[in-house]
């Protein structure tokens, strides 16, 4: 059943599906999308770098998005700085630097596209068991944290009061996302990874009445959006990744009409 | 008051931004079922205070002496918390301790808002939110109540009702309560003692005391004095302190009853 490269894809979607909606509905709830976007766009450094270092690619993409995660950390903590501007230089500097390593590294032929809008159709069984075991540990590691990552996330102040220590469930946070972000970029590519975190959890909110009730049913949006994406991409022969971001916002669209009819 | 240890005691803390000094040598202790009420401009170092009394805040000189085993309950002015995020209040009340529906209902009887638990707390009053969050702090069973103004964004009515409830709820438990505030009359009135706050303590004493302190009188002007005389002649039926707090603004207290 794994020759057939449409349930390899199915299967490599489903996977960052289920983290993308825990996950995203923390950068719903931070309002860290800026930090998902930046991220992206470094991951496509990491591509260049795994290039000229010979190494795993997906390791290669996974070292720079933790890296510019926690470089993104660093700088939030920084009083004085102008964040947005310095995540605008960050995210395209690291973009460009990306895209000319690649360029001028010699006899390599890499097809942009498929870093820049995804290629799920062209993942491999030992894809798919990365991005399977990676999903299991991000999803454990955050349920292990949940309850504390979420007092943190409704007031940092108040549950560093209670004993909460808010600096390390921040930076957990960022080093999944950053985890995360870098498996994503095969299925939906880098400019996109933002949408399958945000629309999800956008969607998932008004059908919600906790954090916890949120995180699933953006997890469970999101795989319906992987397939109904994927099914859009076989029927329609678009390319994987917007198919796939297309049907979240459609999914999306529909979360807005009276609840009552989205149940009918 | 009692003769009880004191439940925290800060001893000269100062604290350096930069070359910026926000507190300057503060030392204050609050005891058991005691009202400290710290008041002072904005500016002027309080949320800076609660910060470090609550030790979210690095100290550049001084110290902080908690009563062993002490548990500060701490209500905040506001929560950063996101609409996006949905949080009914049993479940904003059991975010960093676990606790029984029971009791979570119990706390909000105190405060009487027990028909809000499975409420969404995005959906609340300025009113009812203070109720809430003043529950999730009686949930921790606290020693030390600290509040960062009470009142901010509650109605006049509303106002004096909460600061019964702090006083009742100091009445019933015993604890000790630290309050910050802006505000200069109606809080002065429920307060056994009050630390006037510009960076350093300006002055402090009971709130007759403070009233008439010249310091005071600078940094919040006369009509300041003037409206703390009238709360007290108001609920206390305390007569003799308005002519000596008001000096030449002795005229009709009835035409100014919340002034400052």
């Amino acid at each position: 059943m794994l020759d057939d490269f449409f349930v390899r894809a199915m299967l490599a979607a489903i996977g960052v599906a289920a983290m993308a909606g825990p996950l995203g509905s923390f950068v719903v709830w931070r309002r860290m999308a800026y930090f998902g976007d930046t991220t992206a766009h470094a991951a496509l450094l990491g591509i260049g770098l795994g290039v000229v270092l010979g190494i795993d690619l997906t390791l290669g993409v996974a070292l720079v998005t933790v890296s510019v995660a926690l470089l993104l950390l660093a700088m939030e903590r920084r009083i004085g700085l102008a964040l947005d501007t310095l995540l605008g230089i960050l995210a395209h500097t690291s973009l460009a630097l990306g895209v000319t390593i690649i360029a001028l590294t010699p006899g390599l032929r890499v097809d942009l596209t498929a870093y820049l809008f995804g290629d799920v159709l062209a993942v491999s069984v030992t894809d798919i068991a990365v991005i399977a075991s990676l999903a299991a540990v991000v999803l454990a590691s955050l349920a292990a944290i949940w309850k504390p990552l979420v007092a943190a996330t409704m007031d940092e102040e108040l549950a560093a009061a209670e004993g909460v220590n808010t600096d390390l469930h921040r930076i957990a946070l960022v080093l999944l996302l950053a985890v995360m972000i870098a498996v994503a970029m095969k299925v939906v590519g880098v400019l996109l990874v933002t949408a399958l975190l945000i629309i999800p959890a956008a969607a998932a909110r008004r059908l919600s009445s906790s954090p916890e009730q949120m995180a699933v049913i953006a997890g469970l949006l999101a795989m319906l959006a992987a397939i109904g994406g994927l099914f859009l991409s076989l029927y329609l022969d678009t390319p994987s990744g917007p198919s796939i971001v297309l049907a979240a916002a459609f999914i999306f669209v529909v979360s807005l009409l009276p609840l009552r009819s989205v149940r009918g | 008051m009692t003769n009880a240890a004191p439940l925290i005691s800060a001893e000269e803390l100062s604290v350096t931004i930069g070359k910026r000094t926000l507190l300057d040598a503060i030392s204050l202790t609050v005891s058991p079922g005691e009202i400290v009420t710290v008041i002072g401009p904005n500016g002027g170092g309080k949320t800076t205070l609660v910060r470090a009394l609550l030790g979210l805040q690095a100290l550049s000189a001084g110290r902080i002496k908690r009563r062993k085993g002490l548990t500060i309950g701490y209500v905040p002015q506001s929560l950063t918390l996101n609409p996006m995020m949905p949080v009914s209040v049993s479940r904003l009340l059991t975010a960093t301790i676990s606790a029984g529906r029971e009791v979570v209902s119990a706390a909000l009887k105190e405060t009487g808002v027990a028909h809000l638990i499975d409420e969404s707390v995005h959906t609340l009053s300025g009113g009812e939110f203070r109720r809430v969050l003043l529950a999730r702090a009686l949930l921790r069973r606290p020693d030390l109540l600290v509040l960062d103004e009470p009142v901010a964004g509650v109605d006049h009515a509303g106002e004096l009702a909460l600061y019964a409830l702090i006083q009742r709820i100091r009445d019933e438990r015993g604890c000790g309560v630290l309050m910050v505030s802006h505000d200069l009359h109606v809080v002065m009135a429920a307060t056994d003692n009050v630390i006037c706050l510009n960076g350093h303590v300006c002055c402090t004493g009971q709130p007759h005391e403070v009233s008439q302190h010249s310091e005071y009188v600078r940094l919040f002007g006369p009509k300041a004095a003037d409206a703390l005389a009238f709360y007290e002649h108001h609920h206390d039926h305390e007569h003799g302190i308005s002519g000596d707090v008001a000096h030449e603004h002795d005229h009709s207290h009835k035409d100014h009853p919340h002034a400052g």
